[in-house]
């Protein structure tokens, strides 16, 4: 739709992502300053990884990390509930 | 550049509200019935709301120049209570004959329960049966994916649908082809922090292009903005993108939408 070449891509997006990720970075440094364990919490899982999926080279990304994010979805579940 | 709000509760927003909508280019605004931030004590309570809807809201929003828009439906936070669901089911008709009604909406799922399951067949009946138009809430956060899809197959399962009036709201990414691939309008709406913001909806008219999409404010009683379709218009420009294809998606889109219903009458 628009012809928007990479590097104009990076003048536009690289202050926004710069700061999303060093909010990130903070948020995720303060669990190491935290009392306890939350290895075995699944939503610590989820953050694991949706953090692959911004790494990896793969396109569709947010699509990915929503799946992630969200419960599965069983195609016999009419049947399950009776309806 | 005028803009429609397809989406948006103004029951729970301001004067002022309405005014910086106004100014800001808003001619026509569409509000779903929903859950108000506490669960009704009796079915009746809805007939008052149903009321609001239809009689009061129009006058408080046409008094900024900008015409009103409701969908009268049991929203599915409230939905779990089936036999209590049926009563207000039962009021729905009398109001689904007023002007100014588009169709049944918003209904839908929320944690994607058998009940909230049986509720949503007998709207979708309703509406089958009436010939009404559609707009669907999906659910929240974790519970979207799942949420929707299971929509979608309660939708294919009756041939009666005509899913070019129907909505599914509240679209993201991990949804939207699914609504869209089906032939059904996808809308998106702008939140602050959850659902969609307007850097990522307009990330999703790009990679599917602006047709039969929505997008909304759905501003509520929650963290919301009601100027959030305009922030997407401004978005969208310092993108680059054509007048005519934001025109499209905040204005001919909902007014096509929109225009399907029978009480649908565009005041020039």
């Amino acid at each position: 739709m628009t012809e928007t070449t990479m590097t104009e891509m990076l003048d536009r997006e690289f202050l926004t992502i710069r700061g999303r990720f060093l909010d990130l970075a903070a948020a995720i440094d303060r669990f190491d300053r935290a009392e306890g364990d939350v290895a075995d919490d699944p939503r610590w899982h989820q953050i694991q990884q949706v953090i692959e999926i911004l790494a990896s080279p793969n396109g569709h990304r947010a699509e990915r990390a929503q799946l992630a994010l969200s419960l599965n979805y069983s195609e016999d579940w009419r049947r399950i509930y009776g309806v | 550049m005028q803009f429609v709000d397809p989406h948006i509760h103004i029951a729970s927003r301001t004067t002022d509200d309405l005014q910086a909508m106004a100014r800001a280019g808003c001619m026509l605004v569409a509000e779903p019935a929903f859950w108000m931030g506490y669960d009704r004590s009796d079915p009746r309570s809805f007939y008052d709301y149903f009321r609001q809807l239809t009689e009061w809201e129009p006058k408080r929003t046409a008094n900024y120049g900008m015409q009103y828009y409701a969908w009268m439906g049991i929203n599915a936070k409230e939905a779990e209570n089936v036999s209590f669901a049926r009563e207000v089911i039962s009021l729905l008709p009398e109001f689904l004959d007023r002007p100014g009604v588009l169709g049944i909406g918003e209904v839908g799922l929320h944690k994607n329960t058998r009940n909230e399951v049986l509720t949503l067949l007998t709207l979708i009946e309703l509406a089958a049966q009436r010939n009404e138009q559609l707009l669907f809430h999906t659910p929240h956060l974790a519970d979207k994916y799942r949420g929707t899809r299971m929509i979608l197959d309660l939708l294919r399962a009756d041939s009666r649908i005509v899913r070019s009036r129907v909505c599914i709201d509240h679209c993201e990414e991990h949804t939207i082809r699914l609504a869209l691939d089906e032939g059904y309008w996808a809308g998106i709406t702008l939140y602050p922090t959850t659902k969609a913001t307007p850097e990522r909806a307009a990330d999703m008219v790009e990679l599917y292009g602006p047709e039969r999409i929505l997008v909304n404010s759905s501003a509520d009683w929650g963290p919301s903005d009601p100027l959030a379709v305009p922030h997407f218009m401004s978005v969208m420009r310092h993108r680059g993108h054509a007048e005519s294809l934001i025109r499209q998606v905040v204005y001919d889109n909902p007014m096509k939408f929109l225009g399907q219903s029978r009480h649908f009458r565009m005041k020039c």
